[in-house]
């Protein structure tokens, strides 16, 4: 053991001595292995950073949320057609549940439109407008820049009353706050009560908090569209995560007597969760997972077909000087693990590298896209490079281990 | 006492359908403390024999007794460890790590035999000044001259103190005067009780050993000893 730690210490040196007197060629060597982590290290951190990001929108819709709606969001066990004859949830329906459901911490419908807004002169297209009741403050947790949601009483009287998510509000009015004052969703006029806070997270697109705006439900039915048009969506906010389930069963056997659904009719409504969306988000990121590292991973193996080419003609070049070696008694172990060690160093260096080149690239790509550097990225930058350049290496420092040392002394 | 002996060795290798002797049938003795020469023309089987003699190669047949052990049918490894512990090889073209310096090329077959660092320092550096280059420890090959780079070789070949120093035509690369001044230091060496073996095709190289061996195709042809040995005298150094 002391014997092969002293042969791999002595080998080390060897090996950083030949390194350095082959500055040029090391250089390049390490160049293909630069590449190869740079990608694999930036592909991994920005596959984090995707899902980092998914995770956090899924989250903002509320671990403890419920969502009673005529659509499944992310099954596919039930053809749509089916779901599609399914009648409306209409406002009555919310009221009956309401009215019957114990456990729920706070409930509130929600139906969505698109319309123009408008303040002044400055115009914005294709907002989402979320009508609902005050309680819908309840079921999420939104915060305030300023002002606050619309209450009971604005709620329940239809008030021409609206809250502004933060990128809305930053587009109709670039300068300043747009607390207190008048905007027009279509045709109408809405007074703006409050303005939410920046919720940041772009995975949710349109139903992103911050590219919408609400106002009383009873104001869309009222100016944009007829009640019974389309199909509401029920949010419930269970008290804690634990009582999720039990609010789900609740609400499954309130819906059915509502709907009317007799023993053997299945369920005319469905009750979507955050784990719907994470499951459909997971699989996705997987895929892209796989690719990604089928991409990188092709890359490092070009970054190691490289060294092994240039270990190769290392050796061939060198032939001289392992004839030397031998002739003084180095051993076939020796020149191996001589060899081997070379090419791990270099592609030891070139990891390093490049990874450092990866962090600083995730760094800049940071502020357009999200990714995360984490400890593990070092880990699997050395890790890979070691591996590399000892496979790598092999097959080069297995022929200059074999190499006669007669022959070798005659190479010229 | 007997250092080397091999008996009826014979080294054949095959080229395409043609079997090639290039020893055929070859017996002979050094002992402890001799200055032989291997002489011969090319051809003749004098790098063969070197090379088996120096375990860098093994006989296709016979027995090749070192030091009372039978290195012919060692493997690799084995013959390794005896290049490194037993044999110092001075080469033709010096054979140093070009981009090593003196002190490495030196200490090299030392980290091979597993020497701590502190110990192959001082050794090396004594080897250094036992061939007269104290000033030039740290240059690199390119650095130094023909001369130089031969003593270093030389240094190299001493300093794991072996049972042979084994010389390929030493001085076949250098002036005459430089090539004198290395056969000055190999009489030193011998002189100190060092067994030398010289191969050289060069009838006033080879008499500065005691023994002349000359081969001819394969054989032995003449096994003498040397009436006047040339015992070279060490000029005043510049």
């Amino acid at each position: 053991m002391k014997n092969f730690l002293y042969e791999l210490k002595e080998s080390l040196l060897i090996s950083l001595y030949a390194i350095r007197a082959n500055k040029v060629r090391s250089m390049l060597t390490t160049l293909g292995i630069i590449i190869g982590v740079t990608s694999v290290v930036l592909m991994s951190t920005a596959i984090k950073g995707i899902d980092n990001a998914f995770q956090q929108g899924v989250s903002s819709l509320g671990s403890d949320n419920l969502y009673i709606d005529k659509w499944a969001w992310f099954n596919n066990d039930i053809p749509w057609w089916e779901m599609r004859n399914r009648k409306n949830l209409d406002m009555d329906d919310f009221k009956k549940y309401e009215d019957l459901a114990k456990l729920p911490a706070a409930v509130a419908p929600t139906i969505w439109t698109n319309k123009k807004i408008k303040f002044k002169e400055r115009n914005v297209e294709g907002i989402m407008i979320s009508g609902t009741t005050y309680n819908y403050i309840n079921t999420t947790n939104l915060s305030f820049e300023s002002g606050r949601f619309f209450n009971d009483f604005e709620s329940r009287g239809a008030r021409n009353v609206a809250v502004i998510g933060f990128t809305v509000a930053k587009q109709l009015f670039p300068l300043g706050n747009g607390l207190g004052q008048e905007i027009k969703i279509g045709d109408v006029k809405f007074k703006v009560v409050g303005v939410l806070d920046e919720q940041g997270s772009w995975v949710m697109g349109n139903f992103n908090p911050d590219n919408q705006v609400f106002i009383p439900i009873d104001c869309v039915f009222k100016y944009f569209q007829g009640e019974r048009m389309r199909s509401i969506t029920i949010n419930v906010r269970a008290p804690n995560s634990t009582s999720v389930d039990a609010v789900k069963e609740e609400a499954i056997g309130i819906m059915r007597r509502i709907r009317g659904l007799s023993y053997a009719e299945d369920n005319d409504f469905s009750i979507n969760q955050q784990e719907g969306l994470l499951t459909t988000i997971n699989q996705t990121i997987g895929v892209i997972q796989i690719a990604g590292l089928f991409i990188t991973g092709l890359a490092l193996f070009v970054g190691a077909i490289g060294i092994m080419n240039i270990m190769f003609v290392s050796v061939k070049e060198r032939t001289r000087e392992i004839g030397v070696r031998k002739a003084i008694g180095a051993k076939n172990r020796t020149i191996l693990t001589q060899f081997i060690m070379e090419a791990a160093i270099i592609c030891l260096i070139g990891g390093m590298i490049g990874l450092g080149i990866a962090v600083t690239l995730s760094m800049i790509v940071n502020q357009y896209l999200p990714t995360a550097v984490q400890a593990d990225a070092v880990i699997l930058a050395v890790v890979i490079s070691l591996l590399t350049g000892i496979l790598s290496g092999f097959a080069p420092a297995y022929t200059a281990s074999k190499l006669d040392p007669v022959e070798a002394l005659r190479y010229e | 006492m007997k250092i080397i002996t091999i008996e009826h060795i014979a080294k054949i290798y095959q080229v395409g359908s043609e079997e090639v002797h290039a020893l055929a049938d070859v017996s002979l003795t050094i002992g402890k403390n001799e200055y032989v020469a291997i002489m011969g023309p090319s051809g003749s089987g004098k790098s063969t024999l070197m090379n088996i003699l120096g375990c860098l190669d093994t006989p296709t047949k016979g027995i090749y007794d070192f030091n009372g052990v039978n290195v012919s049918e060692m493997n690799d490894n084995e013959l390794a460890a005896i290049r490194n512990k037993e044999i110092g090889f001075v080469f033709q073209t010096f054979n140093l790590l070009p981009r090593s310096n003196a002190l490495h090329n030196v200490e090299l077959p030392l980290i091979y035999s597993g020497m701590p660092s502190s110990e192959r320092k001082e050794r090396a550096m004594e080897a250094l000044i036992n061939v007269g280059l104290e000033n030039r420890v740290y240059h690199r090959p390119n650095e130094l001259s023909g001369g130089q780079r031969q003593r270093v070789a030389i240094a190299r070949a001493l300093v794991t103190r072996p049972s042979i120093i084994l010389a390929d035509e030493p001085t076949g690369n250098l002036d005459t005067k430089t090539g004198e001044e290395i056969m000055v230091l190999f009489n030193e060496i011998y002189e100190a009780g060092n067994t030398i073996i010289l191969v050289t095709h060069e009838e006033y190289i080879a008499e500065h050993a005691e023994r002349i061996i000359r081969l001819r195709d394969g054989l032995v042809e003449k096994n003498e000893m040397v009436e006047n040995r040339f015992i070279p005298q060490k000029r005043e150094s510049h």
